[in-house]
C-alpha cells in the first residue's frame, strides 16, 4: 500500500520533467520581456531629448539634418501605404484561394496548393525585394509615368504576394473547422456548392478570416528587407504610391547600418522607432485575438 | 442463420403493402455501395402520402443510408455508388437528367444533432427561402409561418430577428431546424433520429409536432427508439444488415411481427 502514498509530484522524474519544461518555456517569455525592457531605457533617453509631441505631431523625419526633426508620421504613413497596397493584393487573392482550398480542392490538388504556399512562405524576402526592384518596377514604369525607381507601389504589390500564404492558410483553416453538419444542413436545403461556401461557411468562419487578415497585416508592417530594397529610404509624408518612401523598418535598417555615433539623438531615435513598431504589431496581434474571441461561433 | 445467407435469400415480408397510387416515394431494387462495401441490398418499398413511416433496426443496418438516398444526400460522400430507382412523384431522382440540388429543394431533412447555422433565428429559417429567391414581406411571412408550424414562435417571437439560433436550447434548436426545413414547404420531410440528442420533454414536443406535420407533409423518420416508432408512425420498416426485413402497418409490426429477427428486435432481444 506504500505506493498509494507516493504522490506524483514527489516522483523525481516528474519534478525534473516539470522543471525542465518550465525553464524552457520561460526562455521565450524572458527574451520577449528582455527585448521590451532593453528598448525601454533607450526610448526614455530619446524622449528626454525630443518631446513626445514632436515625435507624434511633427511632419518631418530628418534625424541627420543640421536641424533635425523627429516626427514619426512619414514613417508610419510609409508603412501603412505599403501595407495597404499589400493587403489590396493579398485579401482578394488569399481569400479566393482559401475558399478553393477549403471547399473545392480535393486530394492531390489540395496537397499541391498547400505545398506551394508553404514553399512561397519559405522564400527569403530579399529575393522578393530584388524581384520588385528589378522586374516589377521596370514593368510598371512602362505604364505609369512618373514612377520612381524606388516606389511604394511595386514594393506593396510584391509584399501582397509575401503575405498571401498567411491569409490563405489561416483563412482556409478557419473555413475547414466549420462543422460538417452545418454544410450538410445547407446542402439538404438545396444549396449549391458555391452557395454553401459563400453563404454558410464563409460567414461562419468570419472571425478566423478577419484574424487571418490582421495577422497578415501585422506581418506586412514588420516586413523589412523587401521594403528597404524596393520602396527606398526617403521619409516623406505622402500617400502617393509612385513616390519613394521610407517605412519604420527600412529606417531602422538604414540607421543600424549607418554610422550614427552611439549616444546621439539619431541613435536613440532608432529605438523609439523600433518601440513604435513593436507597439503597433502588438496592437494588431491583440486585435486579432480579440476578434477571434469576440466573434467566434461555438457550435456545441 | 448465417448473415451472408440471410442477405442473399431474403425476400421482404410485406403486410398490407402500399398501393402504387398512394405512394409519394417508390423505391425500386435499390443497391448502394460505399466504395467496395455494399450498404443497401435490393431495397423495394413505398412511402405513402401524408403518413409517417418509421425506419427501425440495429446500428449499422442501413436505415440512415436508406433515408439519405431519398434526397441524394449520399452523393456528397465520395465513393458512393447507387443502383436501382427512387421514384418521387413518378420521377426517378437518380436519372442522369435530374439535378440533385433540385431534388433537395423538394425534400426537407432534419438531422440527428440540431445543426442551426451560426445566424439569427430569422436567417436560419429564411435560408432555404432565399435560395428560392423569396424576398421582402413574403419572406418574412413565410418565416413566421414556419416558426409557428414548428411550435417555436411563442418562445422566440420577441427576439427571432436578433438572437443567434445557436443560443437556443437543444430542443428549441431542433424545432428551429424543423422550421428551417418546412419553410420551403417540401412535400416530403426526412428525419434522421431527430430526438436522439434531446431530453424527454423536448422529445415529446417534437413528437407532437411530427403528428401535426402529417396533415401537410409526408414524413419518413429513422429512429432507434421503438416506443417512438410505435407512438408516431403509421407504417414501420425493419432493416437489418442493409436488408429490408419486414414492413407493414406499425400496429401489426409491433403486435404480430412475422420475421423472427423483427420480433427479436422489437422485444429488445438484439440490437
Amino acid at each position: 500500500m506504500e505506493i498509494l502514498r507516493e504522490k506524483p509530484s514527489r516522483n523525481p522524474k516528474e519534478v525534473l520533467t516539470f522543471a525542465a519544461l518550465v525553464l524552457l518555456a520561460s526562455v521565450t517569455l524572458l527574451t520577449t520581456a528582455g527585448i521590451v525592457l532593453s528598448l525601454f531605457g533607450e526610448v526614455l533617453q530619446f524622449f528626454r531629448r525630443v518631446p513626445l509631441a514632436e515625435f507624434l505631431l511633427a511632419r518631418d523625419w530628418t534625424p541627420l539634418f543640421a536641424e533635425p526633426r523627429y516626427g514619426i508620421s512619414p514613417l508610419i504613413a510609409g508603412t501603412f501605404l505599403v501595407t495597404a497596397i499589400g493587403l489590396v493584393v493579398a485579401i482578394p487573392l488569399g481569400l479566393a484561394l482559401a475558399v478553393y482550398i477549403a471547399e473545392y480542392a480535393r486530394g492531390e490538388a489540395k496537397a499541391r496548393i498547400k505545398g506551394t504556399l508553404e514553399l512561397f512562405e519559405g522564400i527569403p524576402t530579399v529575393v522578393f525585394g530584388f524581384f520588385a526592384l528589378l522586374t516589377v518596377t521596370p514593368l510598371l514604369q512602362k505604364v505609369i509615368p512618373g514612377l520612381n525607381i524606388f516606389n511604394a507601389l511595386s514594393a506593396g504589390l510584391v509584399l501582397g504576394f509575401v503575405i498571401l500564404p498567411y491569409v490563405a492558410n489561416v483563412a482556409a483553416d478557419a473555413m475547414e473547422s466549420v462543422p460538417r453538419s452545418i454544410r450538410e444542413a445547407a446542402y439538404a436545403l438545396g444549396a449549391r456548392p458555391y452557395e454553401v461556401a459563400l453563404r454558410v461557411v464563409f460567414p461562419a468562419a468570419l472571425s478566423g478570416i478577419v484574424a487571418a487578415i490582421i495577422l497578415a497585416a501585422s506581418r506586412a508592417i514588420g516586413e523589412t528587407m523587401l521594403v528597404s530594397i524596393a520602396a527606398g529610404q526617403r521619409p516623406i509624408l505622402t500617400l502617393d504610391p509612385r513616390e519613394t518612401i521610407a517605412t519604420m523598418t527600412s529606417y531602422i535598417v538604414q540607421a543600424a547600418t549607418g554610422d550614427q555615433p552611439v549616444g546621439s539623438t539619431a541613435y536613440y531615435a532608432l529605438f523609439a522607432v523600433g518601440f513604435t513598431l513593436f507597439l503597433l504589431t502588438l496592437l494588431f496581434n491583440i486585435l486579432a485575438q480579440w476578434v477571434v474571441e469576440r466573434y467566434r461561433e461555438r457550435y456545441e | 442463420m448465417n448473415a451472408l445467407d440471410f442477405l442473399k435469400d431474403h425476400e421482404t415480408i410485406r403486410t398490407d403493402p402500399v398501393p402504387e397510387a398512394e405512394a409519394l416515394v417508390d423505391v425500386r431494387h435499390l443497391n448502394l455501395w460505399y466504395g467496395k462495401a455494399q450498404a443497401l441490398f435490393g431495397i423495394s418499398v413505398r412511402f405513402p402520402r401524408n403518413q409517417v413511416t418509421a425506419i427501425i433496426g440495429p446500428s449499422g443496418c442501413g436505415k440512415s443510408t436508406l433515408l439519405r438516398s431519398l434526397n441524394r444526400m449520399n452523393d456528397l460522400i465520395p465513393g458512393v455508388r447507387v443502383e436501382g430507382e427512387v421514384l418521387y412523384e413518378g420521377i426517378n431522382i437518380y436519372d442522369p437528367q435530374v439535378d440533385p440540388v433540385a431534388v433537395r429543394r423538394h425534400i426537407g431533412m432534419v438531422f440527428q444533432k440540431p445543426n442551426p447555422f451560426p445566424k439569427t433565428i430569422f436567417e436560419n429559417v429564411a435560408f432555404g427561402l432565399r435560395l428560392m429567391g423569396v424576398k421582402g414581406s413574403e419572406l418574412e411571412d413565410r418565416v413566421v409561418e414556419a416558426l409557428k408550424r414548428a411550435a417555436l414562435w411563442n418562445e422566440v417571437k420577441d427576439r427571432f430577428k436578433k438572437e443567434s439560433g445557436l443560443r437556443l436550447s437543444g430542443g428549441q434548436q431542433q424545432r428551429l431546424c424543423i422550421a428551417r426545413a418546412i419553410a420551403v414547404e417540401p412535400p416530403l420531410l426526412l428525419m434522421d433520429e431527430p430526438t436522439s440528442a434531446l431530453d424527454p420533454i423536448a422529445t415529446q414536443a417534437i413528437e407532437d409536432l411530427i403528428l401535426e406535420l402529417k396533415e401537410h407533409y409526408t414524413v419518413v423518420i429513422v429512429t432507434h427508439n421503438m416506443q417512438q416508432a410505435s407512438r408516431i408512425s403509421d407504417r414501420t420498416l425493419f432493416m437489418h444488415l442493409g436488408v429490408l426485413v419486414e414492413e407493414g402497418p406499425t400496429e401489426l409490426m409491433f403486435t404480430k411481427p412475422k420475421h423472427p429477427y423483427t420480433e427479436a428486435y422489437i422485444t429488445g432481444r438484439f440490437g
